[in-house]
């Protein structure tokens, strides 16, 4: 199995440390032909309207949408923002996932913050009774999920910060940024 | 467990997500919609460029933080603002208006010629400059979330930006093969403290996001920065200082992310029009030089 990370901007190394430490082969994104052989793609934490950008750019938004139709795909905080429908203004999105959200939902980044959260599926997946401690960075919330999509996770005020379409999955936090692997463990059990 | 702000994971964190970014100096809101148009991952909100405080001369402070607000409200991206060396009020009064990250900075006349700001004892997070290994860990210890080597700011020319990263980029290398037992006297040596010396050796990197800054003006002296092993850019004077900056910041953006791809690097520089004129570091009398600020 070989799961590539798009590395246009962010923190795709971190991702690619997290991959190596449960022994899965990696790749990094930055032009469509990087796409051809990967059974998975993750799009990393970041800023959006760069990332979006420069998949503009570099003429990857059609290649990256016929990826997500068929292979998983987990997008982190700006990963979130990318692979969703609609986010209530004008850039670059790949729209895959029939997911609403809203960027910097908790406000700037002195209310960045880290929180345990109850996540069922997680637990279930990879046998563990432990919370998740997930960090959280100028997050965006997931205002709504519609047709396939479901909820994974939400902070206690009831406000969503995880979804999962079948083999599509939305993480509002960072699982990059910690040492509990259990995220990227559930996302490689989503690829075929 | 209740919600944690402030922690260093998160201030640390903000940095990991401008990884393979390019941070830009604007001093208007309309410049400031121009870099993220151009796909700048951050901007830094300031009254001058480096460019112009070394013209203008006098003592250059932190801006007017209504003209901040200005930038903070015309952009998605974060917003960072630079305070002097050691001026803890103007770092209060910079995370009370919101700004995402606070540059203790050279740039900036020092108020303080021995101390730098107790960077622990914000929520905001503080990046600052560095020449050397030692001091870029005396800043860590102080509480820096995140480094930059300091370059020589407003001059266009990138030679101080190289010697600088690879001066830290060596020392961490000449680290990584240290017995333990040569660490604390290397720490003494260096100034550092010495569990983040044990830590950079365990890592073989630095502890925080490390990104090169002062004197980049073109994209190809932005790819040879990330070439040489940092994290991201910061583009001071050079995008608006040039003939075309939105042009020109949307090329260094590319050349940033695909710094290892000499075919897109010699695409991206094409056309740019003129760049900064630039100054000559070799030639500059030693009283003007800024890195030197810093202890």
């Amino acid at each position: 199995m070989k799961i590539g990370v798009l590395a246009l901007q962010g923190d795709f190394a971190e991702h690619i440390a997290m991959l190596k430490r449960i022994g899965t082969e990696t790749a990094e994104v930055r032009l469509p032909e990087h796409l051809q052989g990967l059974d998975g793609l993750i799009i990393p934490g970041g800023e959006s309207t760069t990332i979006g950008k420069l998949a503009v750019a570099y003429d990857l938004i059609e290649p990256l949408k016929q990826f997500g139709q068929r292979r998983a795909i987990w997008g982190t905080c700006a990963g979130a923002i990318f692979l969703s429908k609609d986010i209530s203004r004008d850039q670059p999105l790949l729209g895959l996932m029939d997911i609403k959200v809203e960027r910097n939902a908790f406000g700037r980044q002195v209310d960045s913050f880290e929180a345990d959260l109850d996540v069922p599926e997680l637990k279930q997946a990879t046998k563990t009774k432990e919370d998740y401690h997930a960090v959280f960075i100028r997050a965006p919330i997931i205002e709504s999920v519609q047709g396939e999509a479901k909820v994974l996770a939400s902070v206690p005020d009831g406000r969503i910060v995880a979804a999962q379409q079948g083999h599509l999955l939305a993480t509002s936090f960072h699982p990059e940024l910690t040492n509990d692997t259990r995220f990227h463990e559930y996302f490689l059990s989503l690829v075929d | 467990m209740e919600q944690q702000t402030g922690t260093f994971a998160v201030k640390k964190g903000l940095a990991q997500m401008l990884k393979g970014g390019v941070i830009m100096d604007v001093v208007t809101p309309e410049h400031a919609k121009i870099a993220e148009d151009a796909g700048a991952s951050a901007v830094m909100a300031l009254e001058r460029v480096p460019a112009d405080i070394r013209a203008n001369g006098g003592v250059a402070r932190m801006s007017d933080p209504d003209l901040i607000l200005k930038i903070i409200d015309s952009v998605t991206i974060p917003v960072m603002a630079k305070c002097r060396i050691g001026h803890f009020v103007e770092a209060q009064i910079l995370e009370a208006i919101g700004v995402d990250y606070i540059d203790e900075s050279e740039v900036l006349t020092p108020a303080d010629e021995s101390n730098h700001i107790l960077k622990h004892n914000f929520k905001v997070p503080f990046v600052c400059g560095c020449r050397n290994l030692g001091e870029a860990l005396r800043r860590v210890g102080e509480g820096a979330a995140m480094i930059r080597t300091k370059g020589e700011a407003g001059t266009g020319d990138v030679v101080e930006a190289v010697r600088h990263a690879r001066t830290v980029l060596g020392d961490i290398r000449r680290l990584t093969t240290m017995a333990d037992e040569e660490l604390m006297s290397y720490a003494k040596e260096i100034g550092a403290p010495y569990e983040l010396v044990k830590e950079t050796k365990e890592l073989g990197r630095m502890p925080v996001v490390n990104f090169a800054a002062g004197g980049v003006a073109t994209p190809a002296d932005a790819a040879l920065m990330m070439q040489l092993g940092v994290d991201g850019v910061f583009v001071g004077s050079g995008i608006f200082k040039s003939g075309d900056p939105a042009r020109r910041a949307a090329a260094i953006v590319k050349a940033v992310t695909h710094y290892q791809d000499a075919s897109i690097l010699a695409e991206v520089s094409k056309d740019l029009g003129e760049p900064m004129v630039g100054r000559n570091v070799s030639q500059m009398p030693e009283v003007e030089r800024i890195a030197g600020r810093g202890w």
